[in-house]
């Protein structure tokens, strides 16, 4: 059963590139079976966090400690573009971020992130900009409040930014909800549905080989 | 009932597939056709854990594609991608689902038999967890790419929880060039609006040129769609549709079939149907297209000069830009023809069918790999391979010098193994050139099978219109 999903209080990791697609989020030699996905927080992100030659890279901000522990990521445009593989939401989760704040995400990969009690927050590049140039602050100084409920951001500067986001997703993350048993409700409709359908296009449904 | 509003072809085919409306632009959607691939044996066994059955067997349909080496004898490659083979034939055993497997005679990339079997067809609701599940909007259908949670709620209830989409009509006109394919007609329309522009978007591709393309070609050009940021990307079916389909072993014959192309042929556009957002593309100067970066949108003509980042003044573009020319090696302000290529992939759902292995086919005919280079040829399916022996491709490439692989998905993600080395620059006519795409450290060119074959044989990027003897 997903978690009811809660206030996130916390300090922010900047990873702020635009175009972060899944393949960078996630390797494909950990999917398929390599790696469990509960395990897969450790691999996240390899190909940013190391060097051509496998040694972390000092420069990069998921190796830096002051952001160790952070619950929110800030990211850029597109994130998770790419390919459908939840494993880059497993990965990401697995990390510990429940909120990621960017100006746009990857079709495929929002949907994905619902499924996971993952946040994706749409808010202006400016506003996500201002957030990531003060994460670099010290812990606890530099905190950023994602607000579910009311659907609001407060970031260390206290600004807050309202976000939006669909209301039957947002019920489903604040409720816990398990999306098969919620359709199955509607068991009978689907039923009514596949009869007239089954008559309105036959050739949709082959026969048995 | 009072005269209906226009619709467009998304809307049509959206409709026609809601069960129940959730509000807030949501609907509860059937789901004609679930296609898995390798990947899925966890999500049917999860299914199975969590206590649900798998509604709809019947509708539901399975090949091995991503982790199955493509090497005579198909060796197993690790004792992952092993389990993860196992847990799909076992699954899908388990819960009658019909299994194309290896040596079936219909094996192949999941994007590839779908449409070749006629499993997938005008007016479908095709789902996938594969992003390129956009393909099959070639033929007129919704595809898109799912999630594993996604797939198990699928398999669970044949039925999936949508928003509806924002719709774009991306119109194309002018004359392609002798040469020009649609793999450049996509390159170039990623090129012009960018990897986020389709984001939220269901993408409709119209204009004469369209129309002119074969089928085969259709299926190139919408399986770049998510490339675009659209995980939906469709084509209006027309006779050359459903001339492709008749006779397909999925496919109504007799009455059925009639029934089926009279309902099929009102999927389309109607006059008046209101697009979110249109956008026209001219071909008439388009030239064969190859990227340079490590995005799909970075692409160039091919006598093109990549980007000098100096010359860009937005400081993150360029530093992007930076870091893409960095990873694959090259200079701002070059020609990108001429430079050298150590590997040639063949094959994939973008360009892996028949028609494209004939193009590639032609240029290699009587010509020769240049010896540095290791050229692949991996058919998209059983069914391309047998038709591709069966008039003689395969001896065409081999006596050329490349390797005539079986199929599967291969170089285009290496997620069997099958890997261009750390540094290696490879001419792939896949879809994607992200970083370590085809391996760590791997750098790729997205371009034509014209285009790859005629590198292969040069040892070099090439224009293919030109290509000495
Ligand atoms: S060929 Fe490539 S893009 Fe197509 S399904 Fe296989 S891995 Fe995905």
């Amino acid at each position: 059963m997903p978690q009811p999903f809660t206030t996130i209080r916390s300090i922010a990791l900047p990873l702020m590139r635009d175009n972060i697609d899944t393949d960078l989020i996630i390797r494909v030699e950990r999917l398929f079976g390599a790696v469990p996905r509960d395990e897969l927080g450790q691999y996240a992100f390899e190909a940013i966090r190391k060097r051509a030659d496998g040694s972390l890279d000092p420069d990069c901000a998921l190796n830096d400690e002051r952001y160790f522990g952070a619950n929110i990521l800030l990211a850029g445009k597109n994130f998770g573009c790419g390919s459908a593989r939840e494993g880059a939401v497993w990965a990401i989760a697995g990390m510990g971020i429940r909120a990621i704040l960017a100006p746009s995400f990857g079709d495929i990969f929002v949907t994905n992130c619902y499924q996971n009690s993952l946040l994706p927050v749409v808010l202006p590049q400016a506003r996500v900009d201002a957030m990531a140039a003060s994460a670099s602050g010290l812990p606890g100084a530099h905190e950023i409040v994602v607000d579910l409920e009311s659907q609001t951001v407060i970031g260390s500067d206290g600004v807050v930014d309202s976000f939006s986001i669909p209301a039957l997703r947002r019920r489903a993350l604040l409720d816990g909800l398990e999306d098969i048993a919620l359709t199955l409700k509607r068991a009978d409709e689907i039923a009514a549905f596949h009869e007239h359908d089954a008559r309105a296009r036959p050739w949709a449904y082959p026969k048995r080989m | 009932m009072a005269m209906s509003a226009p619709r467009t072809l998304f809307e049509k085919v959206w409709d026609d597939h809601v069960v129940a409306d959730l509000g807030d632009g949501f609907s509860l959607l059937h789901v004609d056709r679930h296609l898995l691939h390798d990947g899925a044996g966890p999500g049917l066994a999860r299914v199975k854990d969590r206590g649900y059955t798998i509604a709809r067997p019947d509708l539901t349909f399975a090949t091995a594609d991503h982790v199955i080496s493509t090497a005579r004898g198909r060796p197993p490659t690790s004792q992952s991608r092993t389990r993860a083979l196992t847990a799909l034939r076992d699954g899908t055993a388990d819960a009658g689902i019909p299994m194309f497997d290896i040596g079936s005679g219909a094996q192949g990339i999941v994007h590839v038999i779908g449409p070749e079997l006629g499993l997938t067809f005008p007016g479908a609701l095709v789902v996938c967890a594969d992003s390129h599940t956009c393909t099959h909007g070639a033929l007129g259908a919704i595809g898109f790419g799912i999630g594993a949670s996604e797939l198990e709620h699928v398999l669970a209830t044949q039925t999936i929880v949508q928003q509806r989409r924002r719709i774009m009509r991306i119109s194309y006109r002018g004359e392609c060039s002798p040469g020009v394919s649609a793999k450049d007609i996509i390159l170039a329309t990623v090129g012009a609006i960018g990897t986020a522009g389709g984001s939220g978007y269901a993408i409709e591709y119209a204009g004469a040129p369209i129309r002119r393309l074969e089928i085969e070609e259709r299926l190139t050009l919408c399986n770049l769609s998510i490339e675009l940021g659209a995980k939906i990307g469709m084509i209006a079916p027309d006779e050359k549709t459903f001339a492709y389909l008749e006779g397909r072993r999925f496919m109504p014959a007799g009455k059925a079939w009639d029934a089926a192309v009279a309902f099929w042929s009102n999927l389309c556009s109607d006059d008046g149907a209101v697009f979110d957002r249109e956008e026209t593309i001219d071909l008439s100067d388009l030239s064969p297209q190859v990227t340079y970066g490590t995005s799909p949108a970075q692409t160039i003509g091919i006598g093109g000069v990549i980007p000098r980042p100096n010359d860009i003044e937005d400081a993150k573009a360029r530093a992007a830009i930076e870091a893409a020319l960095s990873y694959m090696g090259l200079e701002g302000g070059e020609p990108i023809l001429g430079v050298p290529v150590d590997w040639v992939f063949i094959g994939s759902c973008t360009n892996g069918r028949l028609s494209d292995l004939r193009i590639a086919a032609a240029v290699a005919k009587g010509r020769h790999v240049a010896t540095h280079v290791n050229a692949w040829v991996v058919p998209g399916s059983e069914t391309v391979q047998r038709a591709a022996e069966a008039e003689g491709l395969d001896t065409i490439f081999k006596a050329a010098g490349f390797a005539w692989r079986e199929p599967g998905c291969s170089m285009c993600l290496a997620a069997n193994g099958e890997v261009v080395p750390p540094g290696a620059r490879c001419i792939s006519t896949s879809n994607r050139n992200f970083v370590g795409r085809q391996g760590q450290g791997a750098r790729t060119h997205l371009a034509s099978p014209a285009s790859a074959a005629a590198a292969a044989i040069a040892g070099y990027i090439v224009d293919h219109r030109t290509l000495d003897a």
